[in-house]
C-alpha cells in the first residue's frame, strides 16, 4: 500500500492503494467516480478512457504509481456544465443507444480534436478505432465528432 | 377520436400472451396500476405526487414524471414508452421527466426487455393509461368548476373551458387521482399525434455523456464487498477441491467459499440456465484485490460426467440429462455433419416434395454454417444484492425481472413481496441478460457473507461463461423445373443444441411442395437469445441461398422474391405462413426504390440484397461492398423496415443503423469456439468485434409509413444484414460464401 496525491479534475484527490491498482479502479472503487467504463481491462476496448494530461489513455493499464503529477481528467471533470463541444455534439446527433462505451468515446474524440481540430474521416477512424461501441453507433460518432470539429 | 372501449373496467384485467425464447406465458395485468389512490394515498406522497395511475404523477406545481416500465438496454425505451403516454395525456413533451419503474408487474405489467416486445407489448396500455389520466383530469376540472366534462378540454398540459376557466394539470391532478378510472376512453387518431413520430432526444443523453453512474456497475452502497466467481476452466467439468490459504493471505480479501448455484432437484424455469452450477467465490473490498486474489486460488476440477437437471415450468417437471463431453468445434462440426444425414423431425410438409425432386430439371442444394456467438455486452454480467434473512435488495442490468424473481424467491426462501428489484440501465444487453443466473448467485453470496456484495464479471468470465447464440447449421434445396420455376423448396436445419429452423416462414406459402425439417444434438455449452434467436442463422442462409437460386433461374434477386410473394400472397400454400406477403414485399420495393437498385449510378458497388420477417416485422437491405486495401468493406447500407407506426423516428433509425453494423461485424469476425471444453476467446484481443474503421461510411434508414399498430425493431432489422452481406461478398469474390464468420473462410483460401 502507499499513498497518493492525484491531480483529478483539477482537485487533489488522496489514495491509499497498492500502487499495482490500475488508475481505471482506483477512480471506480476509491473515487467512486464510476463515469470511467470498465469493458476488458487489456486496453482493447477503449470503455475506460481518460486524460493524461490532455491525451487519451487507457485507464485499466495504467498502474496508479505512475500518474505522479500528471492532471488525470475524467468524463465527469471533461466540463463543468457538462457542456464541453464534444459532449454538446453527442447529444445533438442524439448518439447513444445502451451509452455504455460513450463516455470512453467522447473522452477519446475529445483528445483527438484537441491535437488535430480538423481531422479527415480516415483520421477519425483511425484515433477512433481503439473503442468499441456493441451497440455500432460508430457512424453517429463520426458525424458528432465532425460537428464538434467545426466549434 | 377512435372510441376505445376494450377491457376498461376497474374489475378486468387485459391478459396478453408473451411468447418469446423460451415460449414463456406471461399474465398482463397493468389494469391495477389504474388503481385510483385513496385520498390520504394522494396526498401523502413524497414530494406531493399525484399518481393517476402506474405510469404517470402530478405535482401541484405541475411537474409531470412518466413511468418507464421496461429496463432500458439501448432501445430507448426510457424515451419511446413515456412518449406513447404523454401523447394520449397530452402535455407538453418538454415538461415531462422519465424515472425508470420499479419492478412491480401488478402496476406495470410484464416489464420484460426481449423479443422487440416493449413498445408492441405496452403501445395500447400505455395510450390508454395516458387518455384514461386525461379524463379523469378532465373530470376533475368539470366538477370543479361544474360545468360538463365534455365540455372541458386537455391540451398541452392545460386545461380550459369556454367560460374562460382554465387550470394547469397540476392544479387539478390530486383530485383527479382520487376518481373513479373512466369505463369508456377516446383514443386519439394517428393523424393528431404530436409527440409520437416526432424525433425526440433521449431522455438519459445528458447524463450518458457527463458519465452519471446509470448503469450496474456503478451501484455502491457503502460498506460493499465485492465478489468474484471462479468457474471451471471448460465446459463439461466441476469444482472437485480447493486451497484459499494463498487467495485469503492477500490484501482486502474476506472469504473465500463454494456454493451450489441450484439445490439437487430444483426446478429450473425456462430462463434459469446457467453454466455452471458449483461456484467457488472469492469475496474481498475491491475489484482490483479481489482479482489478483483469485488468480493465487488452487483448484482442482474434474469432468462432471453426464449431469442431471430439473426442469420445471408449464411442460410439467421433467428430467434432462445435460451430456458431460468435454467438446471441440472439430468434433462438434463433424457431429453436425453426421447428424445432417440422420432422418430429422418433419416441421412441415406442403405438396409432394420428394416426387417434385424427383422430376426436377435442376436441383440447387447447398449447406450453411454458423458458429456459437458470444453476446459481449459492453458492460459485463453484475448485480448488486444485500440479502437478510428477512428480505433482499437487488439492484442491476437485467431484463426480464418478472422471470428472476420467482426464482429468486424460491432461492432464498423468501416471499415476493419481501424482494426488492431494481433495474438499472444496460450496457447492452443483446438476450444474455433474459438470464438471471448472476442476480442469483450474488443474492446468494450476499446471503453467504451477510453484507451487501456486487457480483462481477470480468470480461474474460463473461465471453467464457456464457449462455451463448447456439451453432447452426442447414442445408437447403431448391428444385426448378425446365422453365426454371421454383417448385420445390427443401430445408433441413440442425444445431447444437437447438435447431434454427421457422418452418412457417418464406418461402413456406410460396412454393406448392415444401418440406421443413430439424435435429439437434445435446450438449453442455450453454445457449440462451441472442438478438433475434434462431432468425439470426436462418435469414444469412436462406437469403443467401435464394439469391443463388434466383441466380439459377436467370432472375434478378429482388424480382425473383417478389413473384414468390405475390404467388404467397394470391394463392398461399399451406397453413400457419406467418408473415403478411405484402408487407414483406413492401420492404424488398423501398429499398429496391431508394437504393437504386438495378439504376445507373451503383456500377461501383458489389451490391448484396436481403430481406426477413421476425418478431413482428419486416426488414430489407441493400448492402454496397468494394474492395479497400484489398479486403471486402461495406461501404454503404440501404434499410427499408415495416414495423408499423414508428414512436421516435431519429432513435429508430440509431437502432437499425446500430442493427446493420451488428449484423456486419457478426458475419465477418463474429465466432466462439471451443477446444476439450475451453472456450478460445478470452477477451477483444482474440473475439473480434467490429470497429469504427470497417463500419459503412453511410446507412440510410426508410420506414414503411402506414398506420399500423406497432411492432418490435430492436431485433428485425439484424438477421437480413448476414444474408445482404453475404450476397455481396458473392459479387465481390466471385465465389459464394458458406461459412461464418465470411473473414475466416476468406483467410482459408488466401
Amino acid at each position: 500500500m502507499a499513498t497518493y496525491n492525484l491531480k483529478i479534475n483539477g482537485k487533489v484527490r488522496q489514495v491509499n492503494v497498492d500502487p499495482a491498482t490500475p488508475l481505471l479502479w482506483v477512480l471506480r472503487d476509491h473515487l467512486n467516480m464510476t463515469g470511467t467504463k470498465y469493458g476488458c481491462g487489456i486496453a482493447q476496448c477503449g470503455a475506460c478512457t481518460v486524460h493524461l494530461e490532455g491525451n487519451a489513455i487507457r485507464s485499466c493499464q495504467l498502474p496508479v504509481s505512475v500518474v505522479g503529477k500528471q492532471a488525470v481528467t475524467t468524463i465527469e471533470g471533461l466540463s463543468e456544465k457538462g457542456d464541453h463541444p464534444v459532449q454538446k455534439a453527442w447529444l445533438e446527433h442524439d448518439v447513444a443507444q445502451c451509452g455504455y462505451c460513450q463516455a470512453g468515446q467522447i473522452m477519446q474524440a475529445a483528445s483527438l480534436l484537441k491535437n488535430n481540430p480538423k481531422p479527415t474521416d480516415e483520421e477519425i477512424e483511425a484515433q477512433m478505432s481503439g473503442n468499441i461501441c456493441r451497440c455500432g453507433t460508430y457512424l453517429r460518432i463520426k458525424e458528432a465528432v465532425k460537428s464538434a470539429a467545426k466549434k | 377520436m377512435n372510441n376505445d372501449k376494450t377491457a376498461l373496467n376497474r374489475r378486468s384485467f387485459l391478459k396478453a400472451s408473451l411468447l418469446s425464447g423460451g415460449g414463456m406465458l406471461m399474465t398482463v395485468s397493468w389494469l391495477s396500476g389504474f388503481k385510483s389512490a385513496d385520498k390520504s394515498e394522494a396526498l401523502n406522497l413524497p414530494e406531493q405526487w399525484a399518481q393517476l395511475n402506474g405510469y404517470i404523477h402530478i405535482t401541484p406545481d405541475n411537474k409531470v414524471k412518466l413511468i418507464c416500465p421496461n429496463p432500458e438496454f439501448g432501445q430507448n425505451v426510457m424515451t419511446s414508452l413515456p412518449m406513447i403516454v404523454a401523447e394520449e395525456l397530452d402535455v407538453d413533451w418538454k415538461n415531462i421527466t422519465v424515472e425508470m419503474g420499479p419492478h412491480d408487474n401488478a402496476k406495470l405489467g410484464a416489464q420484460f426487455t426481449g423479443g422487440s416486445n416493449s413498445v408492441r407489448m405496452y403501445w395500447k396500455p400505455l395510450r390508454q393509461a395516458g387518455a384514461a389520466a386525461r379524463q379523469m383530469l378532465r373530470e376533475a376540472a368539470a366538477q370543479t368548476w361544474n360545468v360538463p366534462a365534455g365540455e372541458v378540454t386537455a391540451k398541452a398540459g392545460v386545461l380550459s373551458h369556454s367560460s374562460e376557466k382554465t387550470a394547469k394539470y397540476g392544479d387539478m391532478a390530486s383530485k383527479a387521482a382520487t376518481l373513479p378510472v373512466p369505463k369508456d376512453l377516446e383514443l386519439k387518431a394517428p393523424k393528431d399525434f404530436t409527440i409520437v413520430r416526432k424525433a425526440k432526444k433521449n431522455v438519459e443523453g445528458q447524463k450518458i455523456v457527463t458519465g452519471k453512474p446509470l448503469f450496474g456497475l456503478d451501484y455502491h452502497v457503502d460498506g460493499m464487498l465485492i465478489a468474484m466467481i471462479q468457474h471451471p476452466p471448460a465446459f463439461g467439468m466441476k469444482l472437485k477441491s480447493f486451497d484459499a490459504a494463498e487467495t485469503l493471505k492477500m490484501p482486502g480479501i474476506k472469504d473465500v467459499f463454494s456454493l451450489k448455484l441450484y439445490e439437487d432437484g430444483f426446478e429450473q424455469a425456462g430462463f434459469d440456465t446457467r453454466s455452471f452450477n458449483d461456484l467457488l467465490v472469492v469475496v474481498g473490498n475491491t475489484t482490483w484485490e479481489v482479482m489478483n486474489a483469485r488468480k493465487k486460488l488452487v483448484a482442482n476440477w474434474e469432468p462432471a460426467g453426464d449431469v442431471k437437471d430439473t426442469m420445471g415450468g408449464r411442460n410439467g417437471k421433467r428430467e434432462v440429462i445435460v451430456p458431460g463431453a468435454l467438446e471441440s468445434t472439430t468434433t462438434q462440426m463433424q457431429q453436425m455433419q453426421e447428424y445432417a444425414q440422420k432422418p430429422a423431425q418433419q416441421l412441415r410438409k406442403d405438396g409432394d416434395p420428394e416426387t417434385a425432386f424427383k422430376n426436377a430439371a435442376q436441383v440447387i442444394e447447398r449447406t450453411y454454417n454458423a458458429p456459437f456467438l458470444a453476446h459481449n455486452c459492453m458492460e459485463p454480467m453484475n448485480f448488486f444484492a444485500h440479502v437478510t434473512d428477512e428480505k433482499a435488495l437487488l439492484v442491476g442490468p437485467l431484463q426480464a425481472p418478472g422471470w428472476t424473481e420467482p426464482t429468486l424467491a424460491k432461492l432464498l426462501n423468501l416471499p415476493p413481496e419481501k424482494i426488492e428489484i431494481q433495474m438499472t440501465r444496460m450496457g447492452g444487453g443483446f438476450g444474455r441478460r433474459a438470464y438471471g443466473h448472476y442476480l442469483s448467485e450474488a443474492a446468494l453470496i450476499s446471503r453467504k457473507v451477510k453484507a451487501p456484495v456486487k457480483l462481477m464479471y470480468t470480461r474474460e468470465d463473461d465471453m467464457t461463461y456464457g449462455i451463448y447464440r447456439p451453432m447452426y447449421t442447414a442445408t437447403y434445396r431448391a428444385a426448378l423445373d425446365a422453365d426454371k420455376n421454383l417448385i420445390a423448396f427443401h430445408v433441413k436445419g440442425g444445431g447444437i443444441p437447438e435447431h434454427p429452423v421457422h418452418a412457417n416462414r418464406f418461402p413456406a406459402g410460396a412454393v406448392d411442395n415444401y418440406l421443413a425439417e430439424g435435429w439437434q444434438i445435446a450438449s453442455n455449452i450453454t445457449i440462451g437469445a441472442f438478438r433475434a434467436p434462431r432468425s439470426n442463422f436462418n435469414a444469412a442462409a436462406e437469403q443467401s441461398f435464394l439469391d443463388e437460386v434466383a441466380e439459377a433461374a436467370g432472375k434478378d434477386p429482388i424480382e425473383f422474391r417478389l413473384a414468390l410473394l405475390k404467388r404467397a400472397k394470391e394463392k398461399p400454400v399451406g397453413k400457419n405462413n406467418e408473415y403478411d406477403a405484402d408487407r414483406y414485399a413492401g420492404v424488398l420495393e423501398l429499398v429496391r426504390d431508394k437504393s437504386g437498385w438495378g439504376k445507373p449510378g451503383n456500377e461501383k458497388y458489389n451490391r448484396g440484397v436481403a430481406a426477413y420477417f421476425c418478431h413482428n416485422s419486416y426488414a430489407a437491405h441493400v448492402v454496397d461492398m468494394v474492395t479497400r486495401d484489398g479486403q471486402p468493406y461495406v461501404e454503404r447500407v440501404f434499410s427499408a423496415m415495416d414495423c408499423g407506426i414508428v414512436i421516435n423516428p431519429d432513435a429508430a433509425t440509431n437502432m437499425v443503423q446500430g442493427a446493420v453494423v451488428d449484423g456486419i461485424g457478426n458475419a465477418f469476425y463474429g465466432a466462439l469456439t471451443h477446444k476439450d471444453g475451453v472456450v478460445q476467446q478470452t477477451n477483444f484481443n482474440n473475439y473480434r468485434i467490429i470497429r469504427h474503421n470497417e463500419a459503412p461510411k453511410k446507412i440510410e434508414v426508410h420506414f414503411v409509413q402506414n398506420d399500423i399498430d406497432p411492432t418490435g425493431l430492436g431485433e428485425p432489422p439484424f438477421p437480413p444484414v448476414f444474408g445482404a452481406v453475404a450476397n455481396a461478398l458473392y459479387k465481390n469474390k466471385g465465389r459464394r460464401f458458406y461459412n461464418q464468420p465470411f473473414q475466416s473462410e476468406m483467410e482459408k483460401v488466401i
